[in-house]
């Protein structure tokens, strides 16, 4: 019958979730907010399912929490309670910024951090925030429960290290951001076509004693390759510049130079991409480094 | 598993319900909530919204089981019994509900935001409307809706309502008055075609083909016959007349039999027990096709060795060539002392309208129907009636088109959908039959707006008049004819523009193709040529030195020219005080530092521009034009006034009730309009053209003053009294110092044998077709906008923030209506020029889900400065003329000029692509040739 899923199970734990993979044998598929999941799957690019085992009632996997230095967020959390998160606001602002963007509150409420990495888009809004905040997964694959660099999860685009089949992403964690340090995401849009970005930047900074060099960089732009990557020749050109205008300008050209963004059909062409990574790169930076300063 | 329980609008409830349920299936279908619409299934235009724990989610893609144990709250649950939610009464306020289809999604997206913010800023309006989506209002009154209604819950009394001035208002003509059926919209309680439900109905679905031409080798059905739960599987064998439709040529099979002509072409109809089922069988239809070759484009398909689509066609791929000639044009261009040659492109457009085509077959028989009836939400039932009557080979009398309200239309819901299909399931299963498309099965199949290519050459004198227009018109009519014909017609016709050009010479060359079918869209026609003409004229200005308002005050058709299809304008011609009100408007908006068209702030440039425009209203061309309308009075003194005019939103209800209610001198509130039932309301004729205030107006106007004439007779008769002495007053009828109930006279009438009701056949002045000199319409409206533009120059970026317009239309016969409807055919027409194109690759669209079709968003929608100019026409009821299409036409053009007043970079090429742009600012190129689409 030409039903997307027979049984919708909505499991309290994540044994029980894990145990419903195993019963089913592969037939069927871990889903959260489904936002992208359903509507693949309708439009025939994602196969249909003998049934959905949704997470998002797990309460271990729902919640935004900290330990120590670490913020915690399950792979069920929703964009709207990353967005509304006080931690999140305070300690990993890109990602906020990054999940703020995401749709709109309808998507927001129900679609999940995990399912924008489990996708694997190179460009997902909370991914390339991910990348820049060094965040890790943890998962749980054949029985074997571990953390990951977020990276590792991407094998090109739409393919995941996840198997939601058969494996569970169970939670995400990063260092919050302190004294000296700050993020911050941007993206560029078109408003036709598709709403995916043209390209996305977040950056994540620190500073010096002084506050007036870089000690140290990450940054993510994407899509410029079929995973999202960090721009280990930008971060490496920051690290120890004086954290001015000039500096930005000098990493603009090694970043043209460095990352080749190509041209993809309804979207943007390699050359616009170009472009738009010294726009966004300029507006991450010194957003981060204002925010860096305590501005 | 467990049962599933839900608490809905405060009731608990526990329901075993299939697991592969959404919730908005669970709404409408298991307890008939159909106040929650399915627009897409996308979670891409909102209006499917509900609440879930107060949060507003995407009904269409949220599994009811996720819902287990929580709360939900749909648009049935936010009234308090009679008394509506302040959205609710302020969305009715301030004219914010037109076809009502997205109502439910914005009103309980908005409720969400009031309880998170107590007092919304615009920004937070537009944060949290930004997906769901209106087509008809343009978001202006709904942004003022919102804000208000926050006001009253603060405990504040409500924002005013911005109604615009009129002139000389009447008692009910010229004000404002509520849309029929608005409470029932904004209470989710209107019906639209897929919230009817009969029992023992049906589920159709349709398989079509996925080749964009191809023979058809053989059909193999017998898989899916045999499907459990499969009540009939059709093919072209099985329709019992002829197998063709088309509103203009027949020439559009009802089931393709031997050829396919388009991706989407309609092989083979399946009735089941379920949709499930249904599209379960559809898959097991074995259809063997052998390719053939693809006509592209509307220039492939005019060369001499293109595959021919139509051999019937007399003109073999050339649907129709046009022409228009006026003067001399030789002599026009040697007259100039600057001429500009341009070539523009526009791409395929798509109405987008919020609620999908559904129709309804009911057999002969069925309680409650003594004929096959078909339920439709139309824009031309009668037309539909002829369609459906000749593929059934049955009279016209055998069959009843009942319109249901519209969900938008656009020009999108005039040809045949699925009414001929289900009229064809339910004869043969003997049951009610519902056919709904999905969202993306819409996109693919109806008639779109043309793409075009517009080769147009402009003559001026230095003095600044225009002395010719030369122009080349290529059309893609796509795989059948559809309106072709017609709208490219008006797009040859209207392509001098409004103004007085003493010679033209213009071509169209209509072709079909192997791509989607093109017909009519808000504009038809005009709103391709208004690109071309309006960004030639400010080529000409700027060559010529001249201001780009003057220089159209300068050629502003009036009356007394003759436009280059021979009509003199004798009369209505509102185009200067257009032009004046807005160079007014706009000349205010200077920051203190006197107007300038263009001035920069750090990375932004910003820049006004504008366009002026004409529509004609009404069929036109030598087509006869009438329209009939009834009016009936009854004991309880109110009045029902009847014809068969589609509302899709646009508001021709409290039009026909408001004529209505003026002549009988009655309150508006007593007034009912019932439309669109062959059986119970004679012929409106399409609503198309811009045609229907004038048309059905006119004759609502003429009945219901015949009424009231004779109403008046036999209460002088049954008063005796002289009929002059009898004067109504809110629905009494007043004669020396007494009264009397107008009630209470029908009654008598009726007493008497007489019928309280009068019909009226309104036919339009008689107009002459093309090339025969003479009126080609009997009425024109005219506009001018100006458009302030922000172009971001790091990132090409385009945003308009504000535009100014003035509309000619007339006469305002219900002024908030009429400007919601200005309001939308701006934002519309903004997201023709920034937002939209539907993309087909070789015949086979790309555009095959609403996420890869954007319309403009709440976020998009500028502040809008409209006003009315009321230059009356003679023969117009109440001197008004038609409204629906003339706000679309120049918003693109108005935009495309402040683009390149802010850049230098002029753009040939819709829809604007900021890569583009960009690429041209930073490379110092001052034109753009290519858009969005040619990203590749």
């Amino acid at each position: 019958m030409s039903t997307l899923w027979n049984h919708y199970h909505t499991p309290k734990t994540i044994d029980e979730a894990l145990k419903l993979l195993t019963d089913y044998g592969g037939q069927a598929r871990i889903i959260a907010g489904g936002t992208d999941l359903l509507v693949d799957m309708r439009a025939g690019q994602h196969p249909a399912h003998e049934a959905l085992i949704d997470i998002t009632a797990i309460p271990e996997m729902s919640a935004i929490y900290r330990q120590e230095d670490r913020i915690y967020i399950g792979a069920g959390v929703t964009h709207t309670q990353i967005v509304r998160s006080a931690e999140l606001q305070a300690h990993a602002r890109c990602l906020v910024e990054s999940c703020g963007v995401v749709g709109g509150p309808q998507v927001r409420n129900v679609a999940t951090l995990g399912g924008n990495v489990a996708h694997a888009l190179p460009a997902g809004d909370g991914t390339v925030s991910l990348v820049a905040l060094a965040a890790e997964a943890e998962v749980i694959q054949a029985g074997e429960r571990r953390w990951l660099p977020i990276g590792d999860l991407y094998l090109g685009p739409g393919k995941s290290l996840v198997d939601s089949t058969r494996d569970l992403l169970i939670q995400f964690r990063l260092r919050a951001t302190g004294a000296r340090e700050a993020t911050a995401f941007s993206r560029i849009m078109r408003p036709q076509g598709v709403a995916l970005p043209i390209l996305g930047c977040a950056v994540w900074v620190r500073l010096d004693d002084t506050l007036t060099h870089y000690d140290s960089a990450r940054v993510c732009i994407a899509p410029t390759g079929p995973t999202p990557e960090r721009a280990t020749e930008i971060e490496q050109a920051l690290a120890g510049k004086p954290a001015t205008a000039e500096t930005i300008q000098q990493v603009i050209l090694i970043a043209m130079e460095a990352l080749h963004p190509r041209t993809s059909k309804y979207r943007a062409t390699a050359e616009y991409r170009k472009e738009m990574i010294g726009v966004l790169l300029e507006r991450t930076l010194s957003a981060a480094v204002t925010r860096a300063k305590g501005g | 598993m467990a049962e599933l329980q839900v608490v809905v609008n405060g009731e608990a409830i526990t329901r075993d319900v299939p697991e592969s349920r959404t919730l908005a299936q669970f709404l409408r279908l298991d307890l008939g909530l159909t106040g929650t619409k399915i627009g897409c299934e996308e979670a891409e235009c909102g209006i499917c919204t509900v609440l879930v724990d107060g949060l507003p989610v995407d009904s269409c893609i949220y599994p009811v089981w996720k819902a287990q144990g929580k709360t939900i709250t749909s648009i049935e649950g936010l009234a308090h019994g009679q008394d509506l939610h302040p959205l609710q009464s302020n969305f009715i306020a301030h004219g914010a509900v037109q076809c009502g289809f997205c109502t439910p999604g914005l009103i309980m997206t908005s409720a969400a935001l009031l309880e998170d913010h107590a007092d919304p800023t615009d920004d937070d309006i537009k944060h949290a409307l930004k997906d769901t989506f209106c087509r008809c209002t343009g978001y202006t009154s709904v942004i003022q809706a919102i804000k208000s209604a926050a006001r009253e819950r603060r405990g504040l009394p409500p924002l005013p309502v911005k109604d615009p001035e009129v002139d000389e208002p009447m008692d009910v003509i010229s004000h404002s008055v509520p849309p029929q059926e608005v409470v029932a919209k904004v209470r989710g309680e209107a019906k639209y075609t897929d919230d009817y439900v009969f029992p023992g109905m049906l589920s159709a679905r349709t398989l079509r083909s996925p080749h964009p031409h191809a023979r058809v080798l053989a059909i193999r059905t017998d898989r899916a016959k045999a499907l459990p739960g499969v009540q009939a599987v059709l093919t072209h064998t099985d329709v019992p007349g002829e197998n063709l439709h088309g509103l203009v040529y027949r020439d559009w099979p009802v089931l393709c039999s031997d050829v396919v002509r388009y991706v989407g072409d309609a092989v083979a109809l399946v009735a089941a027990d379920t949709a499930e089922i249904a599209a379960a069988a559809l898959a097991l239809i074995e259809v063997d096709y052998e390719p053939l070759p693809v006509v592209p484009d509307p220039i492939s398909a005019h060369r001499a060795d293109a595959p021919v689509l139509h051999p019937q066609h007399p003109t073999g791929n050339l649907l129709k060539h046009i022409k228009v000639r006026h003067g001399d044009i030789d002599q026009g261009f040697a007259e100039a002392d600057f001429i500009v040659e341009r070539e523009y492109h526009t791409p395929t457009t798509e109405h987008a309208f919020l609620e999908p085509e559904c129709a309804i077959g009911v057999p002969e028989g069925y309680p409650g129907h003594d004929k096959l009836t078909v339920y439709v939400g139309s824009q031309i039932p009668y037309q539909d009636r002829n369609q459906i009557a000749l593929a059934m080979e049955m009279s016209e009398e055998r069959i009843r088109v009942i319109g249901t309200l519209i969900g938008g239309g656009f020009g999108g819901k005039e040809d045949i959908a699925g009414q001929i299909h289900v009229a064809l399931l339910a004869t043969v299963t003997q049951r009610p039959v519902k056919m709904l498309y999905t969202r993306q099965e819409s996109l693919i199949f109806h008639p779109k707006r043309h793409a075009t290519i517009i080769r147009i050459k402009t003559g001026a004198k230095r003095d600044g008049r225009l002395t010719a227009v030369q122009a080349e018109l290529y059309g893609d009519g796509g795989a059948y004819a559809s309106l072709s014909d017609k709208v490219m017609t008006r797009a040859t016709t209207h392509a001098t523009g409004p103004y007085n050009v003493p010679n033209a010479k213009i071509d169209c060359y209509v072709m079909y193709t192997n791509n989607v079918p093109s017909g009519a869209f808000r504009g038809f026609g005009v709103t391709q040529s208004a690109f071309a003409v309006e960004q030639n004229m400010d080529i000409l200005a700027e060559a010529l030195g001249i201001d780009p308002l003057e220089f159209r005050l300068i050629n502003a058709q009036k009356v007394g020219v003759t436009t280059a299809t021979g009509q003199l304008l004798r009369e209505s011609v509102g185009l200067i005080e257009t032009i004046s009100d807005v160079k007014r408007d706009m000349l205010a908006q200077h920051n203190g530092n006197g107007f300038q068209w263009t001035w920069r702030e750090g990375h932004k440039a910003y820049a006004w521009g504008m366009a002026c425009s004409y529509k004609n209203t009404g069929l036109g061309g030598g087509a006869p034009d009438k329209s009939e309308a009834e009016v009936e009075a009854y004991e309880d003194g109110s009045v029902e006034v009847r014809s068969a005019a589609a509302d899709m939103g646009q508001g021709i209800a409290h039009v026909v009730a408001q004529c209505t209610a003026e002549e009988m001198h009655i309150p508006y509130e007593r007034v009912r309009a019932l439309l669109c039932d062959t059986d119970l309301t004679p012929n409106g004729g399409p609503t198309t053209a811009s045609r229907q205030t004038f048309m059905t107006g006119n004759a609502a106007r003429i009945a219901a003053s015949a009424l009231r004439e004779a109403i008046t007779r036999s209460a002088a008769e049954m008063l005796d009294v002289p009929p002059e002495q009898i004067r109504y007053e809110e629905g009494l009828l007043r004669y020396n110092g007494s009264s009397v109930e107008l009630g209470t006279v029908v009654s008598w009438m009726k007493a008497q044998g007489l019928q309280p009701r009068a019909r009226h056949e309104y036919w339009a002045p008689p107009t002459q077709p093309l090339g025969s000199g003479g009126d080609m319409h009997f009425a024109f409206s005219y506009a001018t906008q100006a458009a302030l533009v922000e172009v971001d120059l790091d990132t090409g970026e385009v945003h308009v923030h504000k535009v100014m317009s003035s509309t000619d239309i007339g006469r305002a016969i219900n002024p908030l209506m009429l400007q919601g409807q200005i309001e939308g055919g701006i934002v519309m027409a903004l997201g023709n020029c920034l937002t939209e194109a539907f993309i087909i690759e070789n015949g086979v669209p790309w555009t095959t889900l609403l996420s890869r079709y954007k319309m403009p968003s709440i976020k998009h929608a500028p502040e809008i400065v409209s006003r009315l100019v009321e230059d009356r026409s003679a023969e117009g009821p109440y001197g008004a003329k038609g409204v629906g299409e003339i706000p679309s036409i120049n918003t693109t053009p108005a935009i495309c000029n402040a683009i390149y007043n802010a850049t230098g970079v002029r753009i040939y090429s819709l829809p604007v692509d900021q890569d583009a742009l960009l690429r041209a600012i930073k490379h110092g190129e001052a034109e753009i040739h290519t858009a969005w689409q040619d990203v590749q």
